[in-house]
């Protein structure tokens, strides 16, 4: 069961995510308290929809290997390995090559989601939420290897769910990634080929959604590149920003 | 030992094989047909591999890979033994793939090829169905192709590693209505099971319950509704799955 009236986190060292306001989400998160993922469902990515990343591949969809331009939305799927909560760090495998840090919109889905029509698509979404959805930068988007995106830690989600009726318009959020000491990178969800109906719609015409998933909006073109030290925070809107760092080895040690 | 889980008055239970049929975990005995079969476990991560036989590489026009060709499902478009899957009425090329299912049993990171075996619980045969109209050359195999709701096919046992004496010489058929079109031999495979171990936990974290399918070998023809679609795996069983066209599929 996935039930979500107002914001769900899950903080570490508590059994159960609770559901409370806004208002407590950031008491909660002022004293630094790291937390789990918000969810356990499937995490569906979804890629190219942000206008500018079809458009810089200009006329090479046309030409080998993609042959034509995106028909159905381009998905992937964040396996449970990869799930990282706010306060996450993670791990770089190569400095040179650094992390691309896609910050973007989660739809999280509230009901079961088969053939749903674009006019309400809506209903089916519980709440939204913050995916920094991580890869090793990559050129080709014909056939990459899993371990550019499936990584230990590579989808980190949260803080919180924030419930459907706190968001007036998923289709008009700003979206800012920031890497520490740099300027923040600025997106916004208004550029998205399939808006978020649009995309449940599609989706669902061939799989079904079920409570508890999410499926990304997609990352932004151009997302920044992170590197083993860096600090980062992802924000859409008001929302509580995720806020994670980049580490060379795992568990962190300093 | 053989595990199945199938749903029966009320409850799912775990399930044996029974000469009458099958022996429920309370005892009691049902006719095979008379049970609801689900997928034998619950799926963690699904993982697949893309052309990890040679011969079915060649048939699909491919050269040789520098790494495995590995995509991942989602756990929602599985399905069990006896289960109907969906041939959309605008499609001309769907077929079966049987496939070697790996059940890891423990918690797998930076396993080497030699000790990767002790991180497998066991096996069930698959039927990973793809529908060839819907192939777009972005992150292939793209999701429309092969994580349809009831295109991945597992069962009907659950089979205890222990229990299989060499896995890498079982062999594999498909058929259709009775006749023969698929058959292989999992001495063929490209990539190795220790070798597809050691390679995805040398950048990922395996869990009990991620499942790897691992190939096909060549022999996929297209089906049609009506189909019926029997995969067998030396050791693992008999996997039967039927073809249903968008009316016998009964949307309202």
């Amino acid at each position: 069961m996935f039930a979500l009236d107002d914001h769900r986190i899950h903080l570490a060292a508590e059994p159960f995510a609770r559901d409370v306001d806004a208002r407590s989400v950031s008491a909660l998160l002022a004293s630094g308290a790291a937390c789990r993922p918000p969810v356990d469902g499937t995490v569906y990515g979804t890629l190219l929809n942000d206008r500018a990343a079809l458009d810089a591949l200009g006329g090479a969809v046309n030409a080998a290997p993609y042959k034509a331009p995106p028909k159905a939305p381009v998905l992937y799927v964040k396996p449970r390995n990869t799930f990282a909560g706010h306060r996450a760090r993670v791990v770089v495998p190569d400095d040179e090559q650094g992390v691309q840090v896609g910050g973007s919109l989660g739809v999280v889905i509230g009901r079961t989601a088969c053939r749903v029509h674009v006019g309400n698509a809506l209903d089916y979404v519980a709440g939204y939420t913050v995916v920094a959805d991580l890869s090793v930068p990559h050129e080709s988007v014909y056939r990459p290897s899993v371990r550019f995106r499936a990584r230990d830690g590579f989808c980190v989600i949260g803080p919180a769910v924030v419930a459907r009726r706190h968001v007036s318009d998923p289709d008009a959020l700003r979206v800012a990634i920031s890497i520490e000491g740099t300027e923040p990178f600025i997106a916004n969800t208004s550029t998205s080929i399939r808006d978020v109906a649009r995309l449940i719609a599609d989706v669902t015409d061939f799989m079904t959604l079920a409570p508890g998933d999410v499926l990304t909006l997609g990352v932004p073109h151009g997302a920044p590149v992170a590197h083993v030290g860096d600090e980062i925070g992802v924000a859409i809107g008001d929302w509580p920003p995720l806020c994670f760092s980049m580490t060379a080895k795992a568990g962190g040690g300093q | 030992m053989m595990r199945g889980r199938v749903a029966y008055a009320g409850a799912i239970h775990e399930a044996y094989p029974h000469e009458r049929g099958v022996r429920l975990a309370d005892g009691r005995v049902c006719r095979e047909d008379e049970v609801v079969w689900l997928a034998p476990v619950q799926p963690g991560t699904i993982f697949a591999l893309g052309l990890n036989y040679a011969e079915h590489a060649k048939e699909l026009q491919f050269s040789k890979q520098e790494e495995p060709l590995v995509f991942l499902k989602g756990a929602g478009s599985v399905i069990g033994h006896r289960g109907v899957t969906r041939r959309p009425a605008d499609v001309t090329f769907m077929h079966y793939e049987c496939e070697l299912a790996v059940v890891i049993g423990r918690p797998a990171k930076e396993v080497t090829r030699d000790e990767a075996m002790e991180y497998v619980a066991g096996y069930m045969i698959a039927n990973d169905y793809a529908i060839r109209d819907y192939l777009e050359n972005y992150y292939r195999p793209n999701l429309r192709v092969k994580n349809r709701d009831g295109g991945t096919v597992l069962g009907p046992w659950f089979v205890d590693a222990a229990d299989i004496d060499d896995v890498a010489q079982l062999e594999l058929r498909t058929y259709v209505n009775g006749t023969l079109h698929q058959k292989g031999n999992t001495r063929d495979l490209v990539t190795s099971i220790p070798a597809l171990i050691e390679y995805l936990s040398s950048f990922m974290t395996l869990a009990p319950g991620d499942i790897i399918l691992t190939g096909t070998p060549e022999g996929v023809v297209n089906v049609n509704a009506g189909d019926e679609v029997v995969c067998e795996i030396d050791g693992l069983g008999r996997l039967v799955n039927a073809i249903a066209s968008d009316a016998d599929f009964n949307r309202d």
